[in-house]
């Protein structure tokens, strides 16, 4: 690192590189001249008579241009005098450390909140159902971890999981009356059967291969749902699905109600705060079930097949199994998810379990690094939370949105919380950086 | 016969290993006593490292039988083994020449992933681990006893909570053996344990592998170059060249037998008639 205080470095700043950097701002030029006199120099109108009019816009080119070059020009001198990347310098390395450590105070923090959010915004309708989405998202991206981060197997084809779950709770609770207690375990079983359905033609696949697969699975689940018509409706998919109930009292505004039984003034508000609750303990189940399992052998033995599968043939652990219980494990809570989707939506198709889930969920668990509980539901918290602030500017929010996430692979390449906390320790418990972690994947 | 058994842990018979066109090790026979240390020793692509594999599951031998038997009696035909059952029931662990550690976990943890099956017993198959079951907080006490047990053997109860990836290569190397140990073998497989280590390390690895031989009753199958090693802690030493075993006996024999001496420095062609 550079110390301001060393009369080298001060030398070295002082000698400005601007040869160097008018280079660097000529090329950037060049490209920008390439990409831009398409995009901004001709524009295509339809004219009077309803054909296609090209126009040249040569001055919007070339102030474009020249902004490029000045930008360019800065940067580069700017990086070059320093010799250290320009993001590196804007946003502390240290603030990577300081997060770890607020992590034991921000995650009770963050629970407070979260138990409080209903009583806090309980008239804004708007803000509660976000909040339900955030932790719906919290949960998969915990679920997801398992696989993805704990077992190191690259699962893009999550919500076919959580498609397993919704359906298994529509068709169960409207064929066959089931309460959602009773559908939420089946659902649950479900799903995970079809993680075991998934995990055994990949046994023998990692990495890229192992994406392929599980990606193509993730459209299987949703293309059959889309065709197979009779039985779950197809494209139109499944409506009037029953609503949750208090333990067997509806939220409903009859004598026998929620509302009447507690001597409240109804209000649809009761059942937006039940969800809430139902899927904060869902939620918290899931974290809860993810920490105590890393501690157990189980745990561990996903763990060291991330790192190395053939040391773990070498002693003794199945891997076979250890894999599928990783499959079914993440594909079980996925299921419990997505039966409080279908039960919190009413109606469910198809078109709600496209890839973009999938590839959404799995942005969450890397933004969120795969080591850390806190990380993930700050990630989807950020994500989603993000999504809606800029709802406003439709067009620009997938341009913000990708420019956020290069900022963070630039500057935490291995996600907020980048670092593994041992699961068990006689002395001391010392987190292990990321790239320790990481080097062993290679 | 059975008394000859007896003292015999690993009996491999006429085990050939083909990869297509290429014969890695061809009819090879030779038995490993208990409590022993035995070694495979012979230039570089003579086939050690295919046995080791052939041994431990990770290839299916072409041919041959590999039998291995326990004290109490018990015949384990690992050739018909899938290889983390020849681990955790035959109980034959390995070592490999670029060690293979779980770089980031622990020192203590990559200890305790080798009492996996153990533990996993224990912990109900998880779901009573889960609820807190004493019976696993008890076995877990033990494992990681045995952990710093062993890791207490190897120097490293220091550096127990730091990720093996970070530990220096000699005390990889060890680490890997106590992990392998941890697994409680029978029969113990190092693969070039002293590869990379400075005279003095490998005067301690002897040591340590004498102890571990002697304390435990535990039969060793090694592969080295490190002629120092070979020579003063095993008990009998097989020598491959090209896939077929040259010479068989005690390190002193081994020595001064003339095939050996021509395999690993070549000879006048006049010696060779």
């Amino acid at each position: 690192m550079l110390v301001p205080n060393d009369p080298k470095s001060a030398e070295r700043v002082s000698r400005l590189d601007v040869g160097g950097a008018i280079k660097d701002a000529a090329v950037a030029t060049v490209v920008a001249f390439g990409l831009f006199s398409l995009m901004l120099g001709l524009l295509t109108q339809p004219g009077p008579s309803g054909q296609l009019t090209i126009s040249e816009r040569p001055k919007l080119l070339i102030v474009s241009l020249i902004v490029v070059f000045v930008g360019r020009f800065l940067v580069a001198i700017f990086t070059r005098s320093l010799r250290v990347p320009l993001i590196s310098r804007l946003i502390s390395p240290k603030l990577s450390t300081s997060f770890r450590q607020l992590e034991r105070f921000a995650a009770p923090a963050l629970l407070g909140f979260a138990l409080v959010v209903p009583v806090l915004f309980y008239s804004n309708r708007y803000l509660l159902d976000l909040a339900i989405l955030v932790l719906t998202y919290t949960m998969l991206a915990w679920g997801l971890n398992i696989v993805v981060g704990l077992a190191g197997l690259l699962d893009l084809g999550y919500v076919a999981f959580y498609a397993v779950g919704a359906y298994s709770y529509a068709l169960l609770a409207k064929n066959f009356g089931l309460s959602f207690w009773v559908c939420l375990p089946l659902a649950g079983i479900l799903a995970s059967f079809w993680g075991i359905m998934l995990g055994f033609p990949v046994l023998r696949l990692r990495g890229d291969y192992l994406a392929i697969v599980t990606l193509a699975f993730g459209e299987i689940i949703r293309i059959v749902i889309t065709n197979w018509q009779d039985f779950t409706g197809g494209p139109n998919g499944i409506s009037g699905i029953p609503r949750p109930s208090f333990f067997g009292i509806p939220f409903t505004s009859d004598p026998e109600g929620f509302a009447a039984l507690f001597h409240l003034e109804f209000t649809p508000t009761h059942r937006v705060v039940f969800l809430y609750y139902l899927i904060l303990a869902l939620a918290l189940i899931t974290c809860a079930v993810t920490i105590r399992l890393r501690q157990l052998p189980i745990g561990r033995a996903w763990e060291a097949l991330r790192e190395d599968e053939i040391a773990c043939r070498s002693l003794g652990v199945n891997t076979t199994n250890t894999k599928l219980t990783a499959f079914a494990t993440g594909a079980m809570f996925a299921g419990f998810a997505g039966s409080f989707f279908a039960t919190r939506q009413g109606f469910i198709s198809p078109e709600s379990f496209v890839f973009m889930e999938s590839a959404l969920v799995l942005a969450i668990v890397v933004l969120g690094g795969m080591g850390s509980q806190l990380g993930v539901a700050v990630a989807a918290l950020v994500m989603l939370g993000g999504f809606e602030l800029f709802r406003n500017f439709e067009q620009f929010r997938m341009l913000i949105f990708g420019a956020a996430m290069v900022g963070i692979m630039v500057w935490r390449p291995r996600g907020l919380v980048a670092t593994r906390t041992p699961s068990v320790y006689l002395e001391k418990k010392k987190d292990i950086p990321a790239a320790i972690v990481e080097e062993a994947r290679q | 016969m059975s008394e000859t058994a007896r003292d015999t842990i690993l009996d491999v018979q006429h085990l050939t290993m083909r990869f297509g066109g290429l014969v890695a090790v061809n009819d090879l026979s030779f038995k490993a006593a208990r409590g022993k240390i035995t070694a495979i020793i012979g230039p570089n692509g003579a086939g050690k490292t295919t046995v080791f594999n052939c041994i431990t599951g990770f290839y299916q031998p072409t041919e041959g039988m590999l039998e291995l038997t326990h004290a109490t009696g018990k015949h384990f035909l690992l050739e018909r083994m899938r290889d983390f059952k020849i681990a955790a029931h035959a109980r034959v662990t390995r070592t490999f020449q670029n060690i293979r550690l779980f770089a980031g976990m622990t020192a203590l943890e990559n200890l305790l992933v080798a009492q996996h099956n153990h533990l996993m017993k224990a912990s109900g198959f998880t779901v009573l681990g889960l609820v807190g079951w004493p019976g696993y907080r008890h076995a877990k006490r033990e494992a990681i006893d045995r952990a710093r047990f062993w890791l207490d053997r190897i120097g490293l109860l220091a550096r127990a909570d730091d990720p093996a990836g970070v530990l220096a290569y000699g005390q990889q190397r060890r680490l890997e053996i106590a992990r392998a140990m941890c697994a409680e073998p029978v029969l113990l497989c190092l693969d070039e344990p002293a590869a990379g280590l400075n005279p003095r390390e490998a005067h301690e690895l002897n040591k340590f592998l004498l102890a571990i031989r002697n304390e435990t009753g535990t039969s060793i199958l090694l592969i080295e170059h490190h002629m120092r090693v070979v020579m003063e802690i095993s008990d009998q030493v097989v020598v491959l060249d090209y896939g077929q075993k040259i010479a068989e006996g005690s390190p002193a024999e081994i020595r001064g037998d003339p095939k050996v001496i021509a395999a690993y420095l070549g000879v006048e062609k006049e010696e060779v008639a």
